[in-house]
C-alpha cells in the first residue's frame, strides 16, 4: 500500500471494523439466525431434472399425505395468484418464477412443499410424481440461433429475444482506411462468485390487508422491489421487504433471490402461515444465478504503429432460459465504456441476446466487465503479436491522455478523472515489470514456459439506472419515458441524549459499510467513530430508499458514503447555528472537535456536543429561527451527470470510472499444464481512498474471484442441458493454497463528481485479472486462442497439440468428448456356455429378469418386448427407488436385439441403448457382442458424475460374466443383464 | 449409545463450550441443525452441507470436524466447542479473534467461525505450527471475500501473541 493515513480526520484511516466484534464471536445476525414468527413453516422446492421437457402432469397426492405437510404449490397456483415477472425488453414472452407448462433448465422450480420442518418438506418433495416429456435441449448460444435449434419459448418463434446494432463515429470509414484488421473470437464461460451463505427467504401474507411481508438476504437493486410487487399484484406499500443485518457475501448473486420472494409469498398465502426457505448448495449452484456466458467477435482497425482507430463488437449474450430482471443488463452495463482505457473514436456494436436451456443469469461481481475486457485485452496482445510490437507500447499508444479528462467516450460515457499514463508508468516501475521480463528471458533460456500478461481496464461504478434502456430503440424509449439517475440516500438522527445514528439503504454483504459511515460522520461532527451507531439493512416500510438502493455497481463509497457526508454536513450547519447561540458567537466561529462544540477564536468557550445536539428534543424553543430541527436529516443525492441515453444511443452508463493496470508473470508446467502465478501486480486508481484496508480487501477479494474464473471455475452443462457442477468438489473455488498475494498499488485522482472524491473499487480485478492471466499464459505457451477456465488439462491439451490416434483403441467404456456431455459409450464381447437360443430366451423372459435384477420389486411384462420394473438401487449411502421402462426392438431372433431403457426417480434419470449380437462359436457356446450408449441426468449427474463413470465401467465389465454364470446354470451373484443395463442407465451403479 | 429408531426422538446430552446441554433429536438430525435451531448456537454456519466449504467446523473432543456431516446423535457424551466458546468473557476476545479484527481477516464473516475453530484446534495441538502447516489447515476452508492473505497474517500474528503470553500464563 502506498497510502499515508491523514492525521486530522478519520476518513482515510484503516480503523478496526465495528462489524467484527459480533461476527468474530458468533453473534452475527444472518437470515437463518433470526427468530421467526411462531408457527412458521419450512419450504422445500422440487426442481426439474431435465434441461428441457414438457410437464404432462404433476401428482402431489402422496406428498400432501406425507407427515407434517401443509401445502404443495405448483405453477398453476403461482399463475393464479401472481402475474408474469416484468421482462426488460419488448418481447412476446412470459417469465414465471416456477415452471408452468414446461421446464427449461435443470433446477427450475416445479413444485414447493410447505411442511412443519425442512426434513419433512424434503421427504414429501420426493413423493411428488411429475410426468415429463423430454424435449431436445440447446445449451450453446450460437447453436441456439440456428434455424433448426429447439425453441424454448414458442411464443417468441426463436431463441433470439433481442437484437440491436449501434454505430458511433465512422467505424466503416476507419476500417476501410486501416493498415490492419485484427480480430479475436472468444467464448466467455459461465461462472459465479458463489457466496458461502446461500439464499434465504421468510415470507408472510396478511389477507386482511392483502399485504406481503418478506425478509430476504437480497442485496438490491431495489428496482427489483417494483418487479416483485407487480408480480404479486399488490401496490408497493403492500410489499414490505426487509433484509437481515448480516449477509454472508453476495458479489451480485443475491440479487437473484427475488423470484423466491414471489414463490414464498405465494406459499405463505396458500399455507396461511409464514414460510421460511433456505437454499441448499446444490440448489444454489444449479439454479441461483451466474454471470452470462458470451460469444464475442471483436475486430480492430489498426494503424502500423498499433494505434486502434475503430472497434467492431459482435456479441451473443446467453441469458439462460428466461430473461429475468434486470437482464439483459450484463450486456449493457459497460455500454458507455466499451473502448476501455483507450481513446478510440469509432465503434460499431451488434448485440444479440439469446435464450438457452441453462439457468437464468443475473448480477455477478464485475457485471459485464469480464465479458468485455477479456476480448478487448486479448485483442491488445494479439495486435502486439501480429505487428511484432511490445504489448506495453500498444497499450501506451492507445491510452486516453491525461489532459483529456473529463473524457467523453465514443459510446457516451463521461470518464470523470484519471491519469492513465502516469498510473501505468508507476506500476511498471514500482511493480517491477523489468524484473519479470528478465525472469522470462532466463526461464526461456532454460527451456521453461514463462509468460507475461497485462491488462488495462476502466472500472465503472455507480450505475445509471437508465443504462438498461439502451436495449430499447430511441423510439421505444421515447414512448416509455426517460429513465436515468441513481438516487442514494442517508439519514442522520440525533436522540434525546445527543448521540448520533446513521441510517442508509446500502445493504452491505460484508464490506464494512457501517465502519466507513461512522468515519465519515465522525469527521463531520467532531466525534469518535465508535460514538456513531449505523444501520445499513433495509425495511422498505420504514426507511428512506429508492430503486437505486442496495449493494451493487460498487456504489457505496462514491454514492452512499457521499450522501452520508452531505447529510452530516447539513446537520452540522444547523448545529453550528444552535451552538453559536449557546456560545454567544457566530456560526462560522463554531468548530466541532473531540466531542465538543467550541469557539474557534476562543477554544475555552465550549459546550459538549450532546448539549448542542439534544436541544432540538428538549428545548426546541431555544433554536435559532434559521433552524427547524436537528433531530433527523435525510439526504437524497443523484448525480446530474447520469442522464438518460440520448437519441444517438450514447449513454453515460456509470458515474465514476476507476482505472486499473495489471501485469503478471506466469510459469506453465510443461508436463502438467498447471499455470503458476509468479508475481501479480495490480495498480488501482479508485479516487479518494476512504479506508485503505477495506480497499485492499476489495482488491484481494476481487482478485481471488477472478483467479477462480481464470483458472478453475465453470458452470458446466452437458449437451442435453444436464448440470454438471453441483457440488463444491465439482465447482472448484480457489483455496488458500491457490491464491497468491498480489502486489497492490494506488494512484489517486479524486472523482470530481462524488462528494468524497471516491470511486468504486470492488469489481475491477474481476474485469482485469482473467484477461491479464490469459495473456500471460498465451505468452508462455505461444498460442492465440484461449478460452477460460485455463485448467491444467486444457493447457496441457494445447501444449500437446491434436491427439494422435492410438494403435489399439480401448475397448472399455470411454466418455464421449463433444461439449463435455456426460455420456458413456463402449463395446465389448464375452463367450458363454449356452446356445444362442438359450441366451435369447433368457433375455426375453420376465421370470429370469425378476430373479436376477437386484432390488427388484417386480417386473411387469407390458408386451412381448416391453417390460417395466420397480427397483431400488444404491451407490454408497445414496439409495433411491426408480421406475424403469425397458423396450426391445429390432429383434433378429436369435442373432441380435436392441435394448432401450429409461429410469426415473427422485435422484435423477437415465436413458440408454445397447445393441446385442449373438453368434455361435461352436460346441454349444455363444459369443455375445455389445455396443452401448448411455446418459444420465438430474441430481445424480450434478453431484455424482465423477463417481458414476468409473462405477459404470466396472458394471459393464461384470455384466457378461453374470450372464455367463446364469447361462451356465450357476447361482450367479444376482447380477443380470438387464439389471446391469438398468443400473447403468439409471445412473445408479 | 442406545439403538436408534427412525421414528423416535431421543435425548442427546453433551458438553457445549463447557456447559452440559441436552436436546431432543430424531436420528437423522444433523449436528448443525441441533446446534443452530435446537440450542440457538447460531455462530456455527452452514455453507454447503457436503463437507467442502468448512463453514460449519466445530471441535468434537478437541478435533475439528464438519458439523454438517455429523449426526446430532453422534454428539452424545462428546465435548463440543463452537465459536461461541472462544470468547474469554462477554465483550472480550481471544488473541485469535483480536488478530482477525486487527488484520481485517474477515469481511462477511460467514466462513469465519469455522476458520477460527480450525486454527484454535491447530494451535492447541501444535503451538509452533509453521506457516505451511497453517495454510494446510486453512485449505479446508473456503472464503470468498478476503483472498486469504489477511487470514494467514492474522493466524501468524495470533500465534506469535499466544506464544508470547504462554510463559506468563504458565
Amino acid at each position: 500500500m502506498t497510502v499515508n493515513p491523514p492525521a486530522d480526520r478519520w476518513v482515510g484511516r484503516s480503523v478496526p471494523r465495528i462489524e467484527d466484534a459480533a461476527l468474530l464471536t458468533g453473534r452475527g445476525r444472518f437470515i437463518d439466525d433470526l427468530p421467526t414468527h411462531a408457527g412458521t413453516l419450512a419450504a422445500a422446492i422440487l426442481r426439474s431434472p431435465h434441461g428441457h421437457a414438457a410437464i404432462r402432469s404433476i401428482d402431489a397426492t402422496a406428498a400432501l399425505a406425507s407427515d407434517g405437510v401443509v401445502a404443495v404449490v405448483t405453477g398453476d397456483d403461482v399463475q393464479r395468484l401472481t402475474r408474469s415477472m416484468t421482462v426488460g425488453v419488448k418481447a412476446n414472452v412470459e417469465c414465471w418464477p416456477i415452471a408452468t407448462d414446461r421446464v427449461r433448465y435443470v433446477g427450475e422450480p416445479v413444485a414447493i412443499v410447505v411442511a412443519a420442518d425442512r426434513y419433512l418438506a424434503e421427504d414429501a418433495a420426493e413423493r411428488i410424481a411429475v410426468d415429463y416429456e423430454i424435449l431436445p435441449a440447446v445449451v450453446d448460444p450460437e447453436a441456439a440461433l440456428g434455424s433448426d435449434a429447439p425453441v424454448l419459448h414458442p411464443s417468441l418463434g426463436s431463441n433470439l429475444i433481442n437484437e440491436r446494432s449501434f454505430s458511433y463515429g465512422d467505424p466503416d470509414g476507419a476500417f476501410a482506411g486501416a493498415a490492419h484488421r485484427i480480430a479475436v473470437e472468444i467464448a466467455y464461460p459461465r461462472n459465479s462468485c458463489t457466496p458461502i451463505e446461500t439464499y434465504g427467504v421468510v415470507a408472510g401474507y396478511d389477507p386482511g390487508e392483502d399485504a406481503y411481508d418478506i425478509l430476504a438476504n437480497f442485496q438490491g437493486p431495489f428496482s427489483i422491489h417494483a418487479v416483485v410487487a407487480r408480480a404479486l399484484k399488490v401496490p408497493g406499500n403492500r410489499m414490505r421487504l426487509r433484509t437481515p443485518p448480516s449477509s454472508g457475501g453476495s458479489y451480485g448473486i443475491k440479487q437473484g433471490v427475488f423470484p423466491y420472494m414471489i414463490l414464498m409469498g405465494v406459499a405463505a398465502r396458500i399455507a396461511g402461515r409464514p414460510v421460511k426457505w433456505v437454499e441448499d448448495r446444490l440448489e444454489h449452484l444449479a439454479a441461483s444465478v451466474s454471470a452470462t456466458n458470451r460469444v464475442t467477435r471483436l475486430e480492430a482497425a489498426v494503424e502500423a504503429d498499433g494505434r486502434i482507430t475503430a472497434l467492431a463488437f459482435d456479441q451473443i449474450e446467453d441469458c439462460g432460459a428466461h430473461l429475468r430482471a434486470p437482464e439483459p443488463a450484463t450486456l449493457y452495463r459497460m455500454h458507455g465504456n466499451m473502448t476501455g482505457a483507450y481513446a478510440i473514436a469509432n465503434v460499431s456494436i451488434r448485440n444479440r441476446v439469446v435464450l438457452t436451456n441453462k439457468t437464468p443469469t443475473g448480477l455477478n461481481r464485475g457485471f459485464g466487465g469480464p465479458q468485455i475486457y477479456y476480448p478487448l485485452e486479448r485483442l491488445m496482445q494479439r495486435i502486439a503479436r501480429q505487428l511484432n510490437l511490445d504489448p506495453l507500447d500498444v497499450v501506451r499508444r492507445n491510452l486516453i491522455p491525461a489532459n483529456a479528462f473529463p473524457y467523453r467516450t465514443a459510446t457516451g460515457a463521461l470518464l470523470d478523472s484519471g491519469d492513465y499514463p502516469a498510473a501505468l508508468e508507476r506500476a511498471v516501475v514500482e511493480g517491477g515489470l523489468g524484473e519479470l521480463v528478465e525472469r522470462r528471458t532466463n526461464a526461456r533460456a532454460k527451456g521453461r514456459l514463462y509468460g507475461i500478461g497485462m491488462a488495462a481496464v476502466v472500472e465503472p461504478s455507480v450505475s445509471n439506472m437508465g443504462y438498461i434502456t439502451t436495449v430499447l430503440t430511441p423510439g421505444e424509449r421515447e414512448k416509455a419515458g426517460p429513465k436515468n439517475g441513481a438516487q442514494a440516500t442517508a439519514t442522520i438522527a440525533i436522540d434525546p441524549l445527543g448521540s448520533v445514528s446513521v441510517k442508509v439503504a446500502s445493504v452491505p454483504q460484508g464490506q464494512g459499510h457501517r465502519t466507513v459511515l461512522a468515519q465519515v460522520v465522525a469527521d463531520a461532527l467532531g466525534l469518535e467513530p465508535s460514538a456513531i451507531a449505523v444501520v445499513a439493512d433495509v425495511d422498505t416500510a420504514r426507511d428512506a430508499w429508492s430503486i437505486a438502493s442496495g449493494n451493487y455497481s460498487s456504489r457505496f463509497a462514491p454514492a452512499v458514503a457521499g450522501a452520508a457526508k452531505l447529510a452530516a454536513d447539513r446537520i452540522r450547519a444547523k448545529l453550528e447555528a444552535v451552538a453559536a447561540g449557546q456560545l454567544n458567537t457566530m456560526p462560522a466561529d463554531v468548530v466541532f472537535a473531540g466531542g465538543r462544540a467550541a469557539s474557534r477564536s476562543n477554544p475555552d468557550n465550549g459546550v459538549s456536543f450532546a448539549r448542542v445536539a439534544a436541544a432540538a428534543h428538549w428545548a426546541p424553543g431555544t433554536l435559532p429561527e434559521t433552524v427547524d430541527q436537528t433531530i433527523r436529516e435525510t439526504v437524497f443525492w443523484t448525480p446530474p451527470e447520469l442522464s438518460a441515453p440520448n437519441g444517438s444511443d450514447e449513454v453515460n452508463s456509470s458515474l465514476c470510472h476507476g482505472f486499473i493496470f495489471d501485469f503478471c508473470g506466469v510459469e506453465v508446467d510443461a508436463v502438467t499444464g498447471e499455470a503458476r502465478i509468479d508475481r501479480y501486480v495490480t495498480m488501482h486508481d479508485c479516487g479518494t481512498i476512504l479506508h485503505p484496508a477495506m480497499v485492499e480487501g476489495q482488491v484481494r477479494g476481487g482478485f481471488a474471484h477472478a483467479l477462480g474464473a481464470a483458472l478453475y471455475e465453470e458452470y458446466a452443462y452437458g449437451a442435453d442441458g444436464s448440470f454438471q457442477s453441483g457440488t463444491l468438489a465439482d465447482y472448484l473455488i480457489p483455496t488458500v493454497m491457490e491464491v497468491p498475494e498480489p502486489v497492490i498499488l494506488h494512484h489517486e485522482t479524486p472523482s470530481p463528481f462524488t462528494p468524497l472524491g471516491a470511486k468504486g473499487v470492488g469489481e475491477g480485478n474481476c474485469m482485469s485479472t482473467p484477461a491479464c492471466i490469459a495473456n500471460a499464459v498465451a505468452d508462455a505457451i505461444g498460442v492465440d486462442d484461449l478460452d477460460l477456465p485455463l485448467t491444467p488439462s486444457k493447457i496441457a491439451g494445447l501444449l500437446a497439440g491434436p491427439e494422435r490416434q492410438a494403435k489399439n483403441p480401448p475397448r472399455q467404456a470411454r466418455e464421449a468428448q463433444p461439449g463435455g456431455r456426460r455420456k458413456l459409450t463402449g463395446e465389448g464381447a464375452a463367450e458363454v456356455a449356452a446356445s444362442r437360443e438359450a441366451v435369447w430366451k433368457m433375455l426375453l423372459d420376465p421370470a429370469t429378469l425378476e430373479a436376477i435384477i437386484p432390488g427388484s420389486h417386480g417386473v411387469t411384462q407390458v408386451s412381448d418386448t416391453h417390460f417395466t420394473a420397480d427397483v431400488t438401487l444404491g451407490v454408497g449411502p445414496v439409495k433411491g427407488r426408480y421406475k424403469a421402462e425397458i423396450e426391445l426392438f429390432d429383434l433378429d431372433e436369435p442373432n441380435a436385439v436392441t435394448l432401450r431403457g429409461t429410469t426415473t426417480g427422485a435422484l435423477g434419470f437415465g436413458e440408454g441403448e445397447g445393441r446385442i449380437t449373438l453368434s455361435d462359436t461352436g460346441t454349444g457356446k455363444t459369443r455375445i457382442a455389445y455396443t452401448y450408449e448411455a446418459g444420465i441426468g438430474g441430481k445424480v449427474a450434478s453431484v455424482g458424475g465423477r463417481l458414476l463413470d468409473g462405477a459404470a465401467r466396472v458394471v459393464i465389465g461384470q455384466f457378461f460374466k453374470a450372464l455367463a454364470n446364469h447361462a451356465g446354470g450357476a447361482n450367479g451373484p444376482g447380477t443380470g443383464l438387464l439389471a446391469r443395463l438398468k443400473g447403468l442407465i439409471g445412473g445408479r451403479s | 449409545m442406545p439403538k436408534l429408531n427412525r421414528d423416535t426422538r431421543t435425548d442427546v446430552t453433551f458438553t457445549l463450550n463447557g456447559k452440559k446441554v441436552t436436546a431432543r433429536s430424531e436420528p437423522r438430525l444433523l449436528l448443525t441443525d441441533l446446534l443452530r435451531h435446537e440450542l440457538g448456537a447460531t455462530g456455527t454456519h452452514v455453507g454447503c452441507e457436503h463437507g467442502v466449504c468448512g463453514a460449519c467446523t466445530v471441535r468434537i473432543d478437541g478435533e475439528p470436524a464438519r458439523a454438517c456431516l455429523t449426526l446430532a446423535a453422534q454428539a452424545e457424551g462428546a465435548d463440543i466447542q463452537t465459536v461461541e466458546g472462544l470468547e474469554p468473557e462477554p465483550g472480550g476476545m481471544s488473541p485469535l479473534q483480536a488478530a482477525f479484527r486487527e488484520h481485517f481477516a474477515l469481511q462477511c464473516g460467514f466462513c469465519t467461525a469455522g476458520i477460527l475453530i480450525s486454527l484454535k484446534a491447530l494451535f492447541d495441538r501444535k503451538p509452533g505450527a509453521s506457516e505451511q502447516e497453517i495454510r494446510e489447515q486453512l485449505s479446508g476452508h473456503l472464503c470468498r471475500c478476503t483472498g486469504y492473505t489477511p487470514i494467514v497474517r492474522a493466524a501468524l500474528a495470533a500465534q506469535a501473541q499466544m506464544r508470547e503470553e504462554e510463559p506468563r500464563n504458565a
